[in-house]
């Protein structure tokens, strides 16, 4: 299938960069723009933005690589990132995302995201998130759960999965941004 | 009794509050704005006048407000080294970034009430000459992105941004710039390679100084959101009014985060240096004391990235007394007064205003590794003392937690971390990644002792142990 | 007495000079210096220590590149003059400065002197932490240095003998990259031994032009790399195996040929365009194994292009020619031909004569050639050769020596166009005799069977070719590489060059046989090396004039064409 770029979003791009007074700003922007449409950032999004931006495709992958927010594989459909630094620590996120790879099925070990094999959830140990008061927090997709336990976490996961069903049985598209 | 100071999260506080601009507005929202753009030259007796831009220079620099990032530098001395007279354009940078372990303080202004960093944003820009300015916001506000961007909306059609803002022929455009993902870009000059698009590594100062060759390589500030907010209360109130609050060298309200092992985690704005550890992590209006039967064990004053205090640790501070007169004195850790300059005389530093508390659950050799590997990941990579020496600390200390150190490494470890900080790197990530080995190594060296000996003792005869 | 001391006073030098200390010694430097573009700018404290002799070590600086401040390896410790309340500088009793020394050391590449500024290179702090930096360098580094192409001039090695530690403190397991990558068609990467100091990202964005390298991933797992699926592949890239300071980018060619170790360098000129970049060659048992780009600031900076750097394999061809040959000699030996030669020279007759020497030959080979010309009456041209010019170093005109070929006026005005003219003029009988030096003319408009026509062709090459194979004598002439001499460049600059492996066989320097020829042929006599020729040479060129050979020096000067 060959890569295309709905109107609308190539819409929203020019926006973004016309807020900037050197396009080449706008690329961080931009790749977000394209991730949230495509799930990730493919080597067609890399070359196109390049293209958008004037720059050559490395000024591109500089950036993706560099940043933990971009994605070159296609994630789960539950991104669940799981705060990892001290004191989400002091709080037990450890013993969070121990659990949540065990039930499913991954390896808490492992460096960098996995997705679990149904592909429904992809579970990122991750670095502060900012929200240390209320600690241990886990962001599901783009929502923010605070101050999570083990049963909480499981309820979470439990949502997820009727959602989704929910979603199949209903027939409705997998929209992206869709919440638990 | 030692009580929160709202100035900041005055309307935040509020029941009912939300951050749609007519809630703002019924609270006073943009007053202190209309009043900046109200302002006429004043007459000096030599025949000169002071325009209204300089004379909200002039206020802030009165005012004695520090940076509230994390360096604590003098708001009013970083406006006044702008180049001015480059020809150039002056941008302006919120850096909304707030990345530093323990730090969630920025997260409540621009969830809470987002248009008061707005308004605080197009005083200063005002005050600066800047007509265009960026929020760059860190990847993972995502919710607190949209707030932002959804307000600037609102404050566009309500004309305090845009052009000819409320008729008084002043141009200037906010946007919302998103990161993704990287510690760094907390760095101003990371943020500003950030924001032209490029790998977000920190420039080389001299000659990069942001006030002179900045964004694109123009004359540049760059605030962190609570400055900015604060900003929009000296204004409201006047400078000097503003510096009557807290001490003279650490004057107004503070935003203060603590977390970790403490009853009542959360954000606190107290008046800066009118209250001590002791009340920010045992009073009722603060911290709240530690969960039962635990005891106090640490402290880290100011992010990760701050020296760690001990509990009953002894500090030796510079005071006044009343007849003016400096005097050294001794006291518990936790007598020490929450501001930049106590803490940083005691040897750390408040940084970011992030208290991390720690009890006598915690493994200080668990919680060293776990930093550690925070700046390991976040490292840019740039220059090579932090790029090797972060990740090299990481894996020994992860070995340690193990239990799989020996004797020598602690003071491997020591060696490494003492050849990171000083100046040897281009930003301050060198120091941020290095004090803290070095200040629990030192201050817990005991309890890493401990732990490697045990280590030593279970297997005497394994040498080095390959850990991944 | 107060004058001497005010005269000492290093705050007060003279206009546009500024005195630092340097290590206790105490030398006037420019207040400003030149950048890598070459705009003035503050003088630098490694700048300011390389005046007063004293070397910083260093792995991202280089003279020629944006400054990058990466390495960490130039930080030096400092002072600068105390002030006082009063915002002057504190003295001693005696009147000297009171230096305040800085808590924080400063990378010496970006940090500009201010007067009075004592820089401190060598105290145990600086020396500390020059080993920091190389044991940082070196704990994720491979260690694999017997089968480095780099061993022998890598940086990396080198401050090892000085700072380097006998045994690794590094007990963990070490970062792995990416090994054998392929880069483009000439350049090869490591990604493991990179020290990512991007020196070559910097060359080829901001020299070059070719922004096609970035550095990927972050902190200690970052790396070089090109985009995947695009080549590295513009005529500069070897440059970035130069500048490389480590053994993370070689060049193809060169790889696993010769230990560095073992080349004899000799300087030289890289010969396959006129802009006469300098280079240095590196040979070994009359073996080439690669140039590799000389600094000079007035031609072609530290670099060269790929083409140039790559075109030297030609000389170890088959093909060549070895000894004197042709269909009217009688004993394939110089002497014969020389003498035969001659003889036909001598009878020839001005105006049914005329000569095409190659713009490939030197100076002095082509002055001897002018002096031919002028004793026979015989007219002269150039092969002109062109090619795509770049903005950078490569010029249209793929000759070495056209501008000196001009100038002693051998080369027609524009070069080449008399060749026509002769082919007419043999043609229709008026040219009987020809001499080709260097050329093959029967691939510029003079056929085989033109030469035919003639009573007497002569010519010389390196190889084998349509003009020597029809000729009554043919000599074997030499590459540049295999003689000395100079050569002016397509901006009138004169450049000499040294010879750096002899020629095989019988093949003699041109120099040598041309002024044998132009001795018997007009009873002239003349020194035979090249100085003797050269002097002569500036004695009747007036493009020459007054530059001797000694001036050329290593950097060629500019002549008065």
């Amino acid at each position: 299938m060959s890569w295309a770029l709905p109107k609308e979003v190539e819409e929203k791009v020019d926006s973004l960069v016309g807020r900037y007074p050197q396009p080449r700003s706008a690329v961080v922007m931009v790749l977000h723009a394209l991730q949230e449409h495509f799930g990730c950032i493919s080597p067609e999004a890399i070359e196109w933005t390049a293209r958008k931006l004037g720059l050559r495709p490395i000024n591109v992958l500089e950036l993706v690589t560099f940043y933990p927010m971009f994605r070159r594989e296609p994630f789960g459909r539950f991104h669940l990132r799981i705060c990892r630094t001290l004191s989400c620590a002091l709080a037990g996120s450890h013993q969070l995302h121990r659990h949540i790879c065990e039930r499913l099925g991954l390896n808490p070990e492992k460096p960098g995201p996995q997705t679990s094999a149904d592909g429904l959830f992809t579970v990122e140990f991750v670095e502060c998130l900012a929200s240390c008061g209320t600690a241990p927090v886990i962001m599901c997709n783009e929502t923010q759960h605070e101050q999570m336990t083990i049963e909480q976490v499981d309820k979470l996961l439990d949502e997820c999965r009727c959602k989704c069903r929910t979603e199949r049985q209903g027939g409705l598209a997998a929209e992206h941004g869709f919440e638990p | 009794m030692p009580s929160e100071r709202h100035l900041i999260l005055k309307n935040i506080r509020k029941p009912g509050y939300s951050t749609d601009i007519e809630c703002y507005l019924r609270h006073g929202g943009y007053q202190a704005l209309r009043k900046a753009l109200a302002l006429q030259p004043v007459a000096q007796p030599d025949g000169t006048a002071i325009g209204p831009k300089e004379q909200i220079r002039r206020e802030v620099e009165i005012s004695g407000l520090r940076g509230r990032g994390g360096a604590g530098f003098s708001c009013g001395m970083k406006w006044s080294l702008v180049d001015r007279k480059s020809g150039k354009p002056i941008y302006l940078v919120c850096n909304a970034d707030e990345s530093e372990p323990g730090t969630f303080k920025d997260r409540q202004i621009i969830h809470r009430d987002p248009h008061q960093l707005i308004e605080g944003m197009i005083i200063a820009c005002y005050a600066n000459d800047v007509h265009l300015a960026f929020i760059y916001i860190r990847g993972e506000f995502i919710e607190g992105a949209r707030i932002l961007e959804r307000a600037l909306e609102e404050a566009r059609a309500a004309g305090f941004l845009g052009r000819n803002i409320l008729g008084t022929g002043y141009d200037l455009d906010i946007y919302i710039h998103r990161g993704a993902g990287a510690y760094i870009c907390g760095e101003e000059t990371g943020l500003i390679e950030s924001l032209e698009g490029k790998r977000p590594y920190p420039r080389i100062k001299p000659p990069y100084f942001p006030a002179v060759l900045g964004l694109y390589q123009c004359p540049t500030i760059v605030n962190n959101v609570e400055t900015l907010c604060a900003v929009k209360h000296i204004v409201d109130m006047g400078g000097a009014e503003y510096a009557r609050l807290g001490t003279p060298d650490n004057t107004g309200t503070r935003l203060v985060c603590i977390s970790g092992h403490v009853k009542r985690p959360g954000c606190y704005e107290i008046e800066v240096g009118k209250v001590t550890f002791r009340d920010l992590i045992f009073d009722e209006a603060f911290g709240g004391g530690l969960h039962d039967a635990r005891q106090l064990k640490a402290i880290i004053p100011g992010g990760v990235s701050a020296k760690v205090f001990r509990a009953g640790e002894k500090v030796r501070v510079t005071k006044r007394a009343a007849d003016g007169k400096m005097f050294e004195t001794e006291m518990d850790v936790l007598d020490l007064p929450y501001d930049f300059t106590s803490v940083s005389a005691a040897g750390s530093m408040s940084g970011s205003g992030a208290i991390i508390v720690l009890d006598d659950s915690a493994d200080m050799v668990e919680v060293l590794a776990n930093i550690s590997e925070f700046f390991a990941h976040e490292s840019c990579g740039q220059c090579t003392p932090c790029r090797e020496g972060s990740l090299w600390m990481a894996k020994i200390l992860r070995r340690l937690a193990k239990g799989n150190g020996q004797p020598a490494d602690l003071a491997l470890l020591l060696s490494v971390a003492d050849q990171i900080p000083g100046g040897r790197t281009i930003c301050a990530f060198g120091e941020a990644c290095s004090w803290p080995v070095q200040s629990l190594l030192v201050k817990f060296g005991d309890e890493f002792r401990a732990k490697v000996q045990a280590t030593a003792d279970k297997r005497p005869d394994r040498a080095f142990a390959e850990v991944q | 007495m107060k004058q001497s001391q005010q005269s000492n006073d290093p705050l007060a030098s003279p206009p546009g000079m500024i005195s630092v200390t340097v290590d206790g010694r105490t030398v006037l430097v420019p207040r400003t210096m030149p950048d890598w573009q070459g705009r003035q700018v503050p003088t630098t404290m490694l700048q300011a220590c390389e005046l007063a002799g004293v070397t910083v070590p260093h792995y991202c600086y280089h003279p020629k590149l944006p400054v990058a401040g990466n390495c960490r390896m130039c930080l030096v410790e400092y002072g600068v003059p105390a002030l006082g309340p009063d915002r002057k500088p504190v003295r001693q009793p005696d009147g000297s400065l009171v230096i305040k020394k800085s808590p924080r050391p400063a990378i010496a590449c970006a940090t500009p002197v201010s007067p009075g500024m004592e820089i401190y290179t060598s105290t145990p702090t600086v020396k500390l932490m020059r080993q920091s930096v190389l044991e940082f360098l070196l704990i994720n580094h491979p260690l694999d240095c017997p089968i480095c192409d780099q061993a022998g001039e890598c940086k990396l090695q080198e401050y090892s003998v000085e700072y380097g530690r006998a045994s690794s403190r590094f007990a963990e397991t070490k970062v792995h990259k990416n090994k054998q990558i392929d880069l483009g068609p000439r350049i090869m990467l490591d990604q493991e031994r990179c020290i990512l100091c991007s020196r070559c990202i910097r060359f080829t964005r901001d020299v070059v032009g070719d922004d096609a390298l970035g550095i990927i991933n972050r902190g200690s797992y970052s790396a070089i790399a090109a985009y995947p699926g695009t080549t590295f592949d513009n005529n500069y890239t070897l440059n970035t195996a130069d500048i490389c300071p480590v053994g993370a980018l070689t060049s193809k060619d060169f790889r696993f040929q010769m230990r560095v170790w073992f080349l004899k360098e000799t300087m030289s000129l890289c010969a396959s365009c006129g802009t006469g970049c300098n280079i240095v060659i590196g040979s070994r048992e009359n073996c080439i194994y690669r140039f590799t780009p000389r600094q000079n600031d007035a031609v072609n900076s530290c670099w060269m292009c790929d083409y140039g750097r790559l075109n030297y394999r030609w000389i170890e061809r088959t093909d060549r020619l070895t000894r004197p040959g042709g269909s009217k000699l009688t004993s394939p030996d110089w002497e014969d031909a020389i003498n035969g030669i001659a003889a036909a020279l001598k009878k020839a007759v001005p105006g049914h004569i005329a000569i095409v020497a190659s713009a490939r030959l030197t100076n002095e080979e082509l002055y001897l050639v002018r002096r031919l010309a002028q004793f026979l009456g015989a007219p002269t041209d150039c092969v002109p050769r062109s090619g795509p010019a770049d903005n950078l170093l490569l010029c249209a005109d793929r000759n070495p020596n056209t501008k000196g070929a001009q100038l002693l006026g051998i080369a027609a005005s524009p070069p080449g166009v008399n060749l026509p003219v002769f082919a007419r003029l043999i043609r229709n009988g008026t040219i009987r005799s020809l001499l080709v030096f260097g050329e093959d003319v029967t691939r510029h408009g003079i056929t085989a069977d033109d030469l035919a026509r003639l009573d007497f062709l002569a010519a010389s090459d390196i190889h084998t070719n349509g003009t020597t194979a029809v000729s009554h004598y043919f000599l074997p002439g030499c590459a540049h590489v295999e003689k000395r001499g100079s050569f002016t460049n397509v901006h009138g600059r004169i450049q000499r060059f040294e010879k750096a492996v002899d020629p095989p066989g019988l093949a003699r320097p041109e120099l040598h046989w041309l002024r044998e020829l132009v001795c018997r042929v007009t009873g002239q006599s003349m020194g035979g090396t090249v100085e003797s020729v050269f002097e002569a040479m500036r004695a009747e060129v007036p493009a020459f004039r007054n530059i001797a050979w000694a001036d050329l020096g290593d950097h060629g000067v500019a002549t008065h064409g």
